[in-house]
């Protein structure tokens, strides 16, 4: 994974609160079981006057001129809501996304974004209003985002910033506790014998 | 002298689960079960195959065939959604190699996912779970601790047995007093998520506490634990009772007997601390439906539509002060892992009995949430009333809960839906979505526009 130290870009504004990742990817859009392939659905329900002709709304904020090259994306407050698909945060990377700065973000799209390298950045919405189409500079280290005069400092748990800070990948980090994970299970064997299984098929 | 901390139940299930610190100071922290469906379960495991990570143990790791599923008789592997086989032949290839095991499209088994854990017994109280998808929570009605993740953290609960978790805040939300007749769990769960918000539970698990909530069967349970996710809450939580042991008695992967003290403990100390408490009167809710594109657009069946996001009015075609109550459908919908369990199916049924859908209705349909409740409802002649009133009846799977690119409506349709999310386009490009009761479904579906069961019950909605 792609460590996350600063990211300087313009910031591209959809803000509207409760963007669900139905809206980020439609579930039509996730066409193969891979986890490629989809920068072109995102946000297809808006994107795109018709979806399948593919015909872009010049109003949308991604299509703007201005928007090319962004890779920050500013939202509403509980982004990310609706479903787990970690799609959506396929998509905002592929389509070349790195950091969302939202007031507020659903739980679950959150976690997604620290899997994959994207920094999810929490601000109050009037920080973040004054970002729109500004030239903003996020750094994950100091903790800061800056934008003309402005100093924003943001909290992120220190789980998540080193897992980005050094890109790394949650797995082979986990694994390095296998022996600690396995005493552990053995232990709970003999406390909890109901949870484990006997093989059925 | 000992001083004996008092914990709520979140905290006891999270301390039992606790296996180490990260040396950030988050918690690697114990999954007992993983579930996968056919959407997302052939991503995780073809990748952890590509990177050479076996599942650490099958036997704890199900799957099982529901997002696109067909729905119509006679299904095998095609899906209405285009290019959706594939979803299902290589989540089966992957199932098969890893060793995990797999509830396919035909077997007497095969259900949504939050509907089959626990009528298996897979499910149990003070147990982890997790799966890939965000209604998890509802299973959080059997007092276990359990969630929605993305695909990459479930590699790594089958990979390593743990996630590595930050712990959440915890909040009671406590419901005084006994529901009115024609409200129901769904209302109470929509109610919570009007007031405080879709974002409102974000950060917290969310245990479901009070007289209300006792008072509720175990699938009304899963109910209104379905909604946690639509709260923006990590998951919700009812410690389990009598009901929930008897309910687990004789499921298939549940032990012999909970006799032991300890599933007795699984429950909140007097006196222990939540981070946040709210409570509701649940006496005075009234049955629910929402006005908008999201959750928190709910209402009361009987009032006018409050003032909100002018980008929501647009879409679902009402504007403030309108009222809900004679608004003209097109779709009526039974199904989802909200409201599509046996007990569900008998309450529609026993008000559908004896009537007709209206003849405006161009669609209106029943999707069991499982096989088995599929089965029960066909040896109890529900079928037929739901058929005899105009209903389709399909087999189980997810459905028209959302839109895949297969079977919708019209641009501009209006559903009344048993479902848990109404935004924009979720069951197909312009679709509005109201979600209610499967009461509120019936009773719009007779009356051909939005109406209240209450009156149906008593007898005086005339269609």
């Amino acid at each position: 994974m792609t460590p996350f130290t600063t990211l300087s870009s313009r910031a591209a504004p959809l803000l509207r609160d409760n963007v669900d990742t139905d809206a980020i990817i439609p579930s039509r859009e996730m066409k193969s079981t891979g986890r490629t392939g989809l920068a072109d659905g995102l946000f297809a329900p808006w994107r795109y006057l018709d979806a399948a002709a593919r015909t872009p709304d010049p109003e949308f904020a991604l299509n703007r001129p201005e928007a090319s090259g962004a890779q920050i994306l500013l939202g509403g407050a509980n982004f990310g809501c609706g479903s787990s698909r970690e799609h959506a945060v396929w998509a905002l990377a592929e389509y070349g996304m790195r950091c969302v700065i939202a007031p507020s973000f659903a739980p679950i799209f959150r976690a997604n974004c620290i899997r994959n390298g994207l920094l999810p950045v929490t601000l109050p919405e009037a920080d973040i209003a004054a970002m729109a189409w500004q030239s903003v500079t996020v750094d994950l280290p100091a903790q800061e985002v800056r934008c003309g005069d402005g100093v924003h400092r943001f909290e992120i748990e220190p789980e998540p910033r080193e897992m980005l800070l050094e890109g790394l990948d949650a797995i082979d980090l986990t694994l390095k506790s296998l022996p600690a994970i396995e005493d552990w299970t053995s232990m709970d064997r003999k406390a909890r014998p109901w949870v484990y299984l006997e093989r059925t098929q | 002298m000992t001083v004996h901390k008092t914990r709520t139940l979140f905290e006891k299930i999270w301390d039992a689960h606790h296996v180490a610190d990260t040396a950030t100071g988050a918690a690697l922290i114990a999954i007992d079960r993983v579930f996968l469906h056919e959407r997302t379960g052939a991503a995780a495991l073809k990748s952890m195959a590509a990177a050479k990570r076996p599942v650490c143990d099958p036997t704890r790791v199900f799957a099982v065939m529901d997002h696109i599923v067909d729905t119509r008789p006679g299904r095998g592997d095609g899906t209405l959604m285009e290019g959706g086989s594939a979803f299902i032949t290589e989540t089966r290839a992957a199932a098969k190699a890893a060793g995990i095991t797999l509830f396919d499209v035909n077997d007497r088994d095969q259900g949504i996912t939050h509907v089959i854990s626990p009528e298996l017994g897979i499910v149990l109280p003070g147990l982890t779970l997790v799966a890939p998808d965000s209604h998890t929570c509802t299973q959080g009605a059997l007092g276990a601790l359990a969630w929605g993740i993305g695909s990459s953290e479930a590699e790594h609960a089958m990979a390593t047995g743990v996630l590595r978790l930050d712990r959440p805040k915890t909040m009671r939300v406590t419901y005084r007093g006994k529901l009115a007749p024609g409200v129901t769990a769904k209302d109470m769960v929509l109610a919570l998520i009007a007031v405080h918000g879709a974002g409102g539970g974000a950060g917290h698990v969310v245990e479901f506490a009070g007289e209300a909530v006792r008072a509720l069967d175990i699938e009304a349970r899963m109910t209104l634990c379905n909604m946690a996710t639509e709260f923006a809450a990590m998951t919700g939580i009812i410690a389990p009772d009598a009901r929930t042991f008897e309910y687990l008695a004789d499921r298939r992967y549940a032990p012999e007997s909970f006799d032991e003290p300890y599933w007795h403990t699984l429950r909140t100390d007097d006196g222990a601390r939540f981070d946040r408490e709210i409570e509701i009167d649940a006496a005075a809710l009234a049955p629910m439906v929402s006005w908008g594109t999201s959750p928190e657009h709910a209402m009361p069946v009987d009032g006018t539509v409050p003032q909100g996001p002018p980008r929501a009015h647009e879409y679902i075609g009402l504007d403030a002060g309108a009222p809900l109550l004679g608004t003209p459908i097109d779709v009526a919908f039974i199904g989802s892992c909200t409201n599509a369990r046996i007990s569900d199916l008998r309450r529609a049924a026993a008000m559908l009995k004896g009537h007709h859908i209206a003849p405006s209705i161009r669609k209106a349909l029943v999707v069991p949430g499982s096989s088995a409740v599929k089965r029960a409802a066909e040896a109890e002649g529900l079928d037929a009333i739901f058929t005899a009133a105009g209903f389709e009846w399909r087999a189980s799977g997810c459905s028209l809960c959302f839109f895949a690119g297969g079977e919708s409506f019209p641009e501009g349709s209006r559903t009344v839906s048993s479902t848990n999310r109404n935004f924009e386009g979720r069951q197909g490009p312009g679709i509005r979505t109201h979600i209610a009761s499967p009461e509120t479904v019936v009773a719009s579906a007779i009356a051909g526009v939005i109406a209240d069961p209450r009156k149906l019950m008593a007898g005086k909605l005339m269609p």
